[in-house]
């Protein structure tokens, strides 16, 4: 039995009136991978933007090394957030510094570290996800992928006890896209991070990901290691595996029929 | 019923925008400042919202001490009192003009671009980023654009009413021929240090207050949409504008009003 660092329990999260979790289980190893799989609109990142805090559920834990997140004063809060990161699915880089402080922008805010140390940190993380030859471009002069590689960089320049990443592998052509997945999967054998992988991409996912997670109408519809994830004969989960548009989990948000839409605006 | 509703409604919703506002500053700035880290930030942004407001300042400045020093002066040759264009002048930029306008013109150039870059930040996920590696937006990004408008404020409506001085000197002495000594000698004797110097620049503080709190907090609260950063950005610029001069109103009436 290995250790949970991140175990959310019978979860409730409402937005407004449409409920995004009921009564959910998540429970998050340490030291290993885990992939969170789900249609589009489910509430992937709501479900990371929970687990740092940053949105409350209205009822139910999540504990995060024993402590409950939605519990914590603010100054508690913060500290735990520095055992964390997460990258965006936006990447939000800070558009007023160049890619080198943006990297560097955690390790000033935290550590007392000398110029000379941050810039090797910094280039070294730049290096891991190739962009060394980068760290002068401001964010807007960087393409897409190239942002989502410099804010990856930036998400794991501490080292943090958990890394969230949001849609890692957007945007990525095949090669940035193999070494992200090496990337991830490295920084968590050699220093035993525990990481969070939201993707849809399911052949990667499901090259790294010790354990999956896939959610779909406010719960979880599977789990298990990739090998009994591909096993399972739920519909569900064999859909979402398979690609499949027609199927038990809906691919269209939650709308009134389309042809009575479609009448209503030729009427 | 349904206007009560409403009026209801706008009347919770300006009062919990306030308490919004009251707490956003209190987090912001009630904090130790770590002046190691705090003091090149402070700086940078008195570059971006002093440095860059000086030009629109000082132009604006000179030609309002030259337009009052010609309208003043064919009023007052009148009487043949143009001897007293010195102090007319220099009243009325020290205890009205200087931080007024001065207050106008700042929400106009700073408060709107300090209210847009910090909604884009907020729309880009920029402060929500900051929020997760575990720095304090308010702290990083709020407290020193606050400080910096604070105090580069009164600054610039000192500098406005000199130079609006200056201006007034080259109409009235140079070009319209009123006696240089007199003007300055009039102006000295005439104007008061603590009625009017301070008094003028107790506005202006109060002002740069009102109006950097506004372009903040406007900016940190608004809807994170292009359309949302554009209406925050009008209302930093309309109701600061109006504050400002609702407030000069009560001020004066305090200050001057026998
Ligand atoms: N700020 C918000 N206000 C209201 N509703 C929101 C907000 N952000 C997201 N939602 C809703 O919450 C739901 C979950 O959003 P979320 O961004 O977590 O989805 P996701 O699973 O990450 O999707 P994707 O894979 O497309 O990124 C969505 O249906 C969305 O409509
Ligand atoms: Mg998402």
């Amino acid at each position: 039995m290995t250790d949970i660092l991140v175990d959310i329990k019978n979860m409730t999260f409402k937005r407004e009136e449409r409920t995004i979790y009921e009564n959910i289980n998540i429970s998050i190893p340490k030291g290993k991978v885990t992939a969170i799989m789900g249609p589009s609109g489910i509430g992937k990142t709501t479900l990371l933007r929970l687990i740092g805090g940053q949105l409350k559920p209205q009822s139910g834990d999540i504990l995060f090394d024993g402590q409950n997140i939605p519990t914590l004063s603010r100054s508690r809060l913060y500290d735990v957030r520095k055992r964390m990161s997460m990258l965006f699915q936006s990447g939000a880089l800070f558009s007023e510094m160049n890619v080198f402080d943006n990297i560097a922008f955690p390790i000033r805010e935290h550590t007392q570290l000398t110029d000379d140390i941050i810039e090797k940190m910094v280039l070294m993380k730049l290096q891991a996800v190739g962009l060394r030859g980068a760290k002068d471009l401001k964010p807007s002069e960087l393409s897409g992928g190239m942002a989502r590689r410099a804010a990856l960089a930036r998400s794991i320049a501490l080292d943090p006890e958990l890394i969230m990443y949001d849609e890692p592998f957007a945007g990525q052509d095949p090669i940035s896209m193999g070494v992200i997945v090496r990337l991830i999967k490295s920084l968590n054998e050699a220093l035993g991070l525990t990481s969070i992988v939201v993707s849809h991409d399911v052949t990667e996912v499901m090259s790294i990901a010790d354990y999956i997670y896939i959610i779909a109408e406010q719960k979880v519809i599977g789990q298990g290691t990739a090998q009994e994830i591909r096993n399972q004969t739920s519909g569900l989960v064999n859909q979402f595996v398979q690609g499949e548009a027609d199927g038990p989990v809906p691919f269209h948000f939650p709308a009134k029929g389309l042809k009575e839409e479609l009448l209503k605006v030729t009427k | 019923m349904e206007s009560i509703l409403r009026l209801g409604q706008s009347t919770v919703s300006v009062f919990s925008g306030l308490g919004r506002a009251v707490i956003m500053l209190m987090s912001a700035l009630l904090h130790v400042p770590n002046f190691k880290k705090g003091y090149p930030l402070l700086v940078k942004q008195l570059y971006a919202v002093g440095s860059l407001s000086l030009i629109i300042i000082v132009v604006s400045g000179g030609f309002i001490g030259m337009v009052l020093a010609l309208q003043g002066y064919t009023i007052l040759v009148d009487y043949g009192a143009e001897a007293s264009l010195g102090p007319m002048v220099a009243l009325s930029l020290l205890r009205e003009l200087g931080p007024v306008v001065a207050a106008l013109l700042f929400a106009g150039r700073a408060g709107s671009s300090l209210t847009a870059e910090i909604g884009l930040m907020k729309a880009t996920e920029q402060l929500s980023s900051m929020e997760m590696m575990a720095v304090d937006p308010l702290r990083r990004v709020i407290a020193p654009r606050f400080w910096a408008g604070f105090i580069a404020m009164p600054l610039l409506a000192a500098i406005f009413s000199m130079v609006g001085i200056l201006g007034a000197h080259l109409v009235g002495v140079d070009w319209l021929g009123v006696d240089s000594g007199t003007f300055w000698s009039m102006m000295q004797s005439q104007v008061e240090f603590g009625k009017d110097i301070m008094n003028g620049m107790i506005k202006s503080v109060v002002f740069a207050f009102v109006v950097t709190w506004i372009a903040v907090y406007k900016g940190y609260d608004c809807e994170p949409t292009s359309e949302g950063i554009s209406r925050a950005t009008t209302s930093t610029v309309v109701q600061s504008s109006l504050l400002v001069l609702g407030l000069d109103f009560v001020l004066t009436a305090l200050m001057f009003a026998r």
